[in-house]
This record gives structure tokens, sequence and C-alpha cells, in this order.
């Protein structure tokens, strides 16, 4: 069949999947007094379309910033009061988001920046746009995460195309966005510091660091332009997107902190200033290698691993962290779905399923297990990931070095069994959340072995995709590399 | 390898409807169908009455009208039911939704479901295929399981009326199959078990005596093709016999022992509803209502008829009852029964004189099926479905066959929209049926290499288009919503029944066409 009318019917069948879920209950139905996701939106599109500017970010008699305040940058708030004009059937502006960013972002991304035959990009794509997570977030949970996403993609996409001032601003316009699309912005700035550094910085290089400077600058400042008059407002938006005061986690997390927790009581034991350092460190440091790595061989595939590496580090490590962050290193992940198919769709169902409490909470449970079961199915089916299990395709060789003590081990076979041991855990876990009560001294007993058992998959990927990045060699001697797979 | 990929489609096909289950058992909270009610209101009905008051009782306005094998098979999911919720098997709980009630009504299809699929497996077994390697979506057996198990109009019938209509067509598809690959008693026993479960499907009932009779009974043809009367072989005949009598003992046969037989046929056969469903079925009477009312209104603009004396009801006001037509003769359900008859006499008589196997029946049930909805008495939307699942059969193995499903199933399918009419729906059903058509144009196209539709049928589908935008978004919009709101379903159902008649003519001719070469070649 054409590739149009293949990849039409992917999206479409993305499209229909999605709809599917948003009929479904969703964050804070029917649960006042705070409701959930949906009913801060709603919020949003009111303050935006009734209050003047100035008071947007201010706790005042009309605005009680306690009741779903706006912590989002100011492209979400001109975009809320976009919606507020025509308040139709929400879902609707969801879908419609996704439709222009985010599913043409995918398209491009998987025709011309993947290799192999164009079966296997339509397969991609189709792949990619059934990620669950993502799908139950946006059209579940209620949220506009596929305009960030999609936004920081196109950005990846027109950097690998080559144009890197379009680029950064796609990335900066994704920044304004949601504030978490900081995780991603190491990599973007690496790469084209890294870039420019190649070109040399007494000429071209400087010149296109310029450029790119100004780009950055104007459309910072384009966003920001209601608030520029008064360094007041600037402090305060800034305040409102960057709550320190919040502490170093809420609720059950799948990430350092939360897990250490249940061991040492960090929270208690440090004081709030001390965890603050104390985190930044952390993620400074666990960042560092990659993105060193990036600034000195900034290729595509070096920045597609940086982005996963730089966003699960700081997932893992950062400052009052929230479960749904995991979609930012989950968007990177998806795009390495077509190279490493298995350790990809390994992540991003430990992500999906790191999200179960979630769920849970929002009544998505039917929709949860049929988009995980098909997203499984799917991926591991059309991209081959069993097939491309060897040692050599996983890039295992630091690994082997490592175990040369075992040299009879087939590590392709262990990760697959591995795999399958985690796939199984997860459904058994998944199960008894639902099914089983916990015991009374332990309430929140099944949250918090979900994020635990997430947290050492994350840990175990965050080493895996780090010692791919670094691993690879400074010069590119790509030894027989497979064109069509 | 085939099985695999047989298997592949099944478990690709069990995600939408799970999600559309899912998303319909909380959606169903606020709105649902009658067919819901009705279904649990048959679970309490034979759960908790004797069996001699189930036909008679009348304390639901949704009595029993499914014949009695369906009613014991009611029965036998109640036993199930009552571990969900035992309120729901009490009679008087009119209209009684709890989440527990909807989930099992949910996954009772659900797992009837699986009839179909397996029924579907049985049906690409049987298809025919040129040698030569193909990739797998080229395949005909995948064409034909992806436009089964996603048909769009299944989908949405099931999903929405809640009926058990996956399984019931998997016991037709099943039959079909059974017939194509000639294991002829299970099909007729499959048959039968069906025409007890729903006695829509009597509508082939022809198709499947006249076949049987003739290709069966009969176990050699003379070289002309013609019968050979000496090869009529009683055992057969006795076989099938025993086969319709046992299953039609087993169904009936208690009501009968009561006496309860009268009581009935009344339950199933209620002619007291009137010639259209309240949403015109795209068929002949939707044409002829048209053309009525077209009449009328003239007739009363150039004053040749006097306003007074035309009948007041609306055919179209949403209501089930009986109506007169205005300039046109009125229409009785025996005429109703004449005209099916005359037109499916033809077909039937073809497979008489000249059948051609398993696939000659299959194309005479599909005309049969598509006859009975051109000009039955209160034909319902879905009933399309009956001639659209088995002609998918047909149209992966010939060209010209794929051109008529095209028209049929987009056409059909366009048709069953007003089914779904509140602002959620429509994103829906818009992208299943772009899914559903997109893929099936491309796939077809692949596989019969070139174009199988001439310009004349393409405008027309591509004026489908204009008819959805113009019912779902200009008219909404304009004066006459409120004063003449039956109007965009007056106008889906009148553009669909063109395309729904144009089918089902080329669908004759392609058959008698078909009777023509073969007498040739006998000469």
């Amino acid at each position: 069949m054409e590739n149009w009318s293949l990849v039409s019917i992917c999206v479409l069948f993305g499209l229909t999947a999605r709809w599917a879920v948003s009929l479904n209950s969703y964050s804070g139905a029917g649960k006042p007094p705070m409701f959930g996701d949906y009913e801060a939106q709603r919020h949003w599109q009111e303050v935006t379309y009734n209050l003047p500017v100035h008071e947007w970010y201010f706790n005042t008699t009309d605005n009680n910033l306690n009741y779903w305040g706006l912590d989002y940058p100011p492209l979400t708030a001109y975009h809320s009061l976009l919606c507020a004009h025509d308040h139709g059937f929400d879902f609707c502006w969801v879908l419609v988001a996704d439709l222009l960013i985010y599913i043409p972002a995918v398209v491009l991304y998987s025709f011309y920046l993947s290799e192999g035959s164009n079966k296997k990009k339509v397969c991609t794509v189709l792949c990619i746009l059934l990620y669950p997570g993502l799908i139950l977030i946006d059209y579940g949970h209620f949220q506009y995460n596929s305009i960030s996403l999609g936004l920081a993609l196109w950005g990846v996409v027109v950097l690998g195309l080559g144009w890197d001032v379009l680029g950064s601003l796609a990335f900066v316009l994704s920044l304004n966005y949601k504030q978490m699309e900081l995780y991603h912005s190491l990599p973007f700035f690496c790469y084209l510091l890294g870039k420019c550094f190649k070109q040399g910085l007494a000429g071209r290089g400087l010149f296109l660091l310029v450029k790119i400077a100004v780009t950055v600058l104007v459309t910072f400042a384009l966003c920001w332009l209601p608030f520029l008059s008064d360094p007041g407002q600037i402090l305060q938006v800034v305040h409102r997107l960057f709550p320190v005061g919040r502490g170093l986690f809420e609720d059950k997390v799948a990430n350092t902190w939360c897990s250490l927790n249940v061991l040492i009581k960090i929270k208690t034991i440090l004081s709030t200033d001390t965890q603050l350092y104390f985190s930044l460190t952390t993620t400074l440091l666990a960042i560092l290698p990659s993105s060193i790595k990036l600034l000195m061989k900034p290729t595509l595939w070096q920045f597609k691993l940086a982005l996963v590496n730089s966003s699960l580090a700081f997932f893992l490590f950062s400052f009052q962290v929230h479960e749904k962050s995991i979609l930012l290193p989950a968007l990177p992940v998806c795009l390495l779905l077509n190279d490493l198919p298995l350790p990809a769709i390994w992540f991003l169902q430990a992500s999906t399923f790191s999200m179960l409490p979630l769920f849970l909470k929002d009544g998505l449970l039917v929709p949860y297990v049929v988009t995980s079961l098909a997203f499984l199915f799917f991926s591991i089916y059309l991209l081959s990931a069993f097939e491309h299990c060897s040692e050599d395709k996983l890039r295992l060789g630091p690994y082997r070095r490592l175990l040369i003590c075992m040299p009879r081990m087939d590590l392709g076979r262990v990760t697959k069994w591995k795999f399958y041991f985690s796939i199984t855990a997860m459904a058994g876990l998944s199960f008894m959340s639902v099914a089983l009560a916990p015991p009374d001294q332990l309430p929140d007993l099944f949250p918090l072995l979900v994020s635990v058992f997430s947290y050492l998959h994350f840990l175990g990927l965050l080493l895996y995709f780090n010692i791919v990045q670094i691993a690879e060699p400074l010069q590119s001697v790509r030894k027989n590399q497979k064109k069509s797979n | 390898m085939c099985y695999l990929y047989v298997e592949l489609q099944s478990v690709i096909s069990i995600p939408p409807r799970l999600i559309h289950r899912g998303q319909a058992s909380v959606y169903d909270t606020g709105c649902h169908s009658t067919d819901f009610e009705v279904h649990r209101n048959w679970l309490a009905i034979t759960h908790s009455l004797p069996v001699s008051k189930w036909y008679h009782e009348n304390t639901s306005e949704w009595t029993l009208d499914y014949p009695p094998l369906f009613a014991w098979f009611e029965y036998s999911l109640s036993h199930v039911a009552q571990h969900f919720d035992k309120e729901m098997l009490v009679v008087q709980n009119l209209i009684y939704t709890s989440p527990a009630t909807i989930l099992f009504q949910r996954l009772s299809v659900i797992v009837t479901d699986i009839v179909f699929i397996y029924a579907v497996k049985e049906c690409c077994r049987s298809v025919r295929e040129e040698k030569g390697s193909k990739d797998l979506l080229g395949h005909p057996f995948f064409i034909l399981a992806a436009l089964l198990l996603w048909n769009f109009g299944l989908l949405i019938v099931d999903h929405i009326h809640f009926q058990y209509n996956g399984f019931l067509f998997g016991i037709l598809l099943l039959s079909v199959a059974r017939h194509l690959q000639g294991r002829h008693l299970e099909g007729a026993l499959l048959f039968t078990v069906l025409l007890n479960l729903k006695h829509i499907y009597l509508y082939i009932a022809p198709a499947y005596g006249i076949f049987l009779l003739r290709s069966y009974c009969f176990t050699k043809d003379n070289t002309d093709g013609s019968v050979r009367w000496s090869s009529f072989s009683p055992v057969r005949l006795v076989a099938l016999g025993s086969i319709v009598i046992s299953v039609g003992a087993l169904s009936f046969g208690p009501f009968i022992a009561m006496g309860q037989l009268p009581q009935v046929l009344s339950r199933l056969f209620p002619f007291k509803r009137g010639l259209c469903h309240a949403y015109w079925a795209p068929n002949v009477w939707a044409l002829y209502n048209m053309v009525d009312k077209a009449l009328s209104v003239l007739g009363v603009r150039l004053k040749l008829l006097d306003v007074a004396k035309l009948p007041k009801a609306s055919m179209t006001g949403g209501l089930v009852q009986e109506f007169q037509h205005s300039i046109l003769p009125s229409v009785s359900p025996s005429i109703t029964l004449i005209c099916t008859l005359l037109s499916i006499m033809p077909a039937v008589l073809s497979i008489w004189c000249r059948p051609r196997g398993a696939r000659g029946f299959l194309r005479c049930l599909v005309v049969c099926a598509l006859g009975s909805f051109m000009f039955g008495w209160h034909v319902h939307e879905k009933a399309i479905l009956m001639a659209i699942l088995p002609f998918s059969i047909l149209a992966v193995e010939s060209r010209e066959d794929a051109g008529i499903f095209l028209m049929l199933t987009t056409t059909g399918h366009y048709s069953l929209f007003p089914l779904l009419f509140t602002a959620a729906e429509l994103p829906i059903k818009v992208l299943l049926m772009l899914l559903f058509t997109l893929y099936s144009f491309t796939s077809l196209k692949k596989l019969f290499r070139g174009s199988l539709l001439n310009p004349l049928e393409t405008t027309y589908l591509l004026g489908l288009v204009a008819v959805e935008i113009l019912c779902e978004v200009v008219y909404p919009l304009s004066p006459w919503q409120h004063t003449l709101p039956f109007v965009p379903l007056l106008v889906t159902s009148v553009y669909c029944s063109l395309g729904v008649s144009y089918s089902f003519i080329r669908l004759y001719v392609s058959l008698l066409r078909q009777h023509g070469t073969d007498k040739h070649k006998q000469l």
C-alpha cells in the first residue's frame, strides 16, 4: 500500500485511541472541592478571559492562587485565553493540538530522521502514536502535554534537518509553554554549542552562536512581553513556576528521593535548603558526562541519547518532581524505538506503569490496561524487538567487558528474560493494586511498591543509556551501518 | 503462519472493542440505549419467572420478542449475572443500571464476541487466493479479517445499541464458512440454531433451503448442470430434516407442549409497527415515502389537493406507528412480503437451475439479505450488516464484487451515522468511518491492482461528505432546525437508499450474468 494511506491509517488509529480514552472519566470528575486537572484548565480559561494580564499570576480577591493558581509559563496562559473564546468541548482542543503539532512532528521524524524501509518508518509512527503514557495523561487525566512535547519534537526534527535557528525557536516556544521542558534544555544547549565549536568559534561558529542567541532572546521577550514592564511581575511568575517552598517531593514518585525515603527519612533529617542543594548537586553530577560527550560530538544520535539521559537524570534527582514528568524522558525514548527497540519499549512500558496510582485515582484502569497491552503487542511485533536482541544490536559491549568473569553468558538472552520477568511483575503488581486491599498499617503499600519498582527500572535504564552514549567512539567510524532493516 | 496472522488480527480487534466497552461503561451512566434495558429485562424474566410466563410477561414495555433459544441463552447468562448483582434480575426493577449490571452486560458481549472472532478465522481459511508470495498486508485473508473484525457498522452497532450482533453474526459467518469448506451438515445445524436465536434470519432461509436441497440432497448433477433426479439422497434429506426438527424442538418444544405457540408467534411478529422505523432505513420504501411526500407538497402548492384532507401524523416524527401515505397507495405488510419474495425469486431460482457451489450460495444469500432489506416491513438500518458481512468474503475474491462491495459498504455504513447523534460521539464515528473506508479502498485497490469504481460512483461517494457536513454542521445553524428537525435524517436516508439500491441492482446483474455465462458454457 502506498505510504500516505498507511500513514493516514496509523494517524487515524492513533486519534481514535485518543478520543476513545477521552470519553472515559477524567481527573477529578465529580470530586469536590478541588476536583482535578480538568477543573484547573477550565479555571485558567476563566482567569485569563476575565482578568487583566498583570493579575494572572498574582493572588488577588478575584484570583485565589490556592485554587489551581496558574503555574505554567505565559504561553499556557495565552492558550487558555484562546480556548476560553470558544469554550466548546474541551477535549476537542487537545485533539486539535495533537493533530496540528504533535502528530505531524512524529510523522516527519519517522520519515526523515529515522532509518529503515518505508514499512519500518510507518511502524515507527504507529508505535510512537500508541505510547500509552501520553494518551492517558493528555486525554484521560486531561492536560496539554502534547503541545510542549510536540514543539520540543519539532525542535529535534528541525535541528536534525540542519536548520539550527528554527530548531532553537521551536524549543524556546516549547519551554515557554511548560517550564518542565528545562529538563531538555541542556542537551539542546550543548548540541548547538557543540555545533558552533565544530564550525570554529572564530568564523561561522560565532555567527551561528550569535544568531541562535538572538533568536532565543527575542522569542523569550515576545512571550513575556506583557510582563516585561514590571520586574515584580517577572519575579512573581518565576516564583509561581518554581515553587521551591513545596519540598523535595510530593506523593509517591519513582525517583531517588522518594525511594530513598523508604529507608532513610530524608525529608525530616535534612532542612529544605540542604535538600535543594543536595538534589541540585546530584542532578548536575548525573547529567555531566552525557552533556560533555554531546558537546564533544554533536551528532543527531548523541543528541537523542543526551535528551534521554538528561531528562531522566533530572527526573530521578531533581526537586519537586511529579510522576507525570516521566513523559519528558519518554519522548526522546520514543525516538529511539527504531534503533534500540527492546530497551525503548521496556522504558516506555515502565513509564506508563509508574503512573498507575494516578490512573487508578482517575478511574482510568480499563484504558490503561487496553492501551498498554496494545502498545506492547504492536511495538514488539512490528518493530521485531526480540529479533534485534543480540548483544551487538543492543550495544552491550561495555557490559560484556565488565562481566569478563562470565564469558559464556549470552547477554542478549539474559536481557530478554529480564524483560519477560519485568513485564510479568508489572502485570502482577497492577492486578494487586486493583484487586487487593492494602494492610491497615501500610495503606500506601501498593503505590510505594509501584514507584520503587519503576525507580529501579529507570535507574538501570539511565545507566544503560549513559553507557551507550559514552561508549560510542568520538570519531564516527560506523562499521557496516545497516541502511535497511 | 497463516493462523498466526489471523490470531494477530483477532488480538488487534480486542483492544478497540474493550476501549469502546470501557468508555461506554462509564459513559453509560449518563444516557444509554434502551436495548440495554431490554436485555436486562429479559435476563430478569428468564431468571425469575417460570417458563410458562416468559412470553406472557409484560410488566416492562420491552417484551420478549426473540425466539425461545435466545430466551434460553439469556437464562444461562442470568445464572452468571446473579454473581454480579442480584437486583438486576428482579423484573420490577425497571431501568435498573448499577455499575455491576453495566459491567456484566458489557462483558457478556465481549465474551460472546469470541464466537465472531473464531468465525472470522474460519472464513479466512476458506478464502481462495492466487499463488505467489505477497506481503502480509496484501494477503486476501488478512484483508478479509480486517474488513470483518474492524467492520465499522458492527463496532458502532454493538457499542451503542447493545445487542449480541457479534455473537449472532459470528454464528452466521461460521455457518457460511462450513458450507465453503464442504461441511454442509454443520452449516445447516449452525443456521438452524441461528434462526432459533433471532428470527430475522428467516429472510435468508430461502437461500439455505434451496441450496441444501439442490446441492446437498442431490449428490450429482447432469453434465449440463441441471438436476439429476435420480441422484436424490433421502438419507441426506432426513439428516437435514432431523437437524432442523431437533433444534426446533429444543427451542419451541416446551412452548408447543404448553399450547403457547400462538402467543409466542404473536410476540415474534409484531406487525403493529409501521412501514418504516423512526429513522427510515435506506431502502425502497424510503424512496417511496420521499416521492409520496414530495408529491403531496407539490399537490398542496399547486392547489390540487386540500391540506385538510391529508393525514396529519408525520412518518418521520421519530415515533413508531402505523401510517398512511397521502398520494401513492399505502403499503401493507403483505405487499412488502410479496415484493421481497419477488425480489429474491430470480436469485433463488438461479441456484436451483445452475448451482455454482458454495460461492453461488453465498452470492444468493447476500442477494436475499439485501432484497429483504430493500423491500421488508419495518426494516432497521442495522439490517444492512446482514448483507455487508457475508459479502466481504466475496469481495476479496473477485474484482467486480470488490467494486460493488465498496459502494454498498460505504453507503450502508454512512446510513448508520444517525444512530450516534451526540457531540461526544461525532469524532469517534467520523474517525472510525474514515479508518474503515480508507483501509477498505486502499487494500482492495492494491489487491486487484487498479481502480474499482467509475467516476460516477466516486462522485456519489464524495457526495456523502457533503451530506455529512450539511447535516452535522450547516443545518443545525440554519433557521429550519426547529421547524423541520427531521430533514437531516430524511436527506441521509434518501441519499443512502440511492446507493444501496444501485448496489442491489449491480449485484443482481452480476448474478444473472454469471447465470447467463454458465448457460452459454453448456451450449
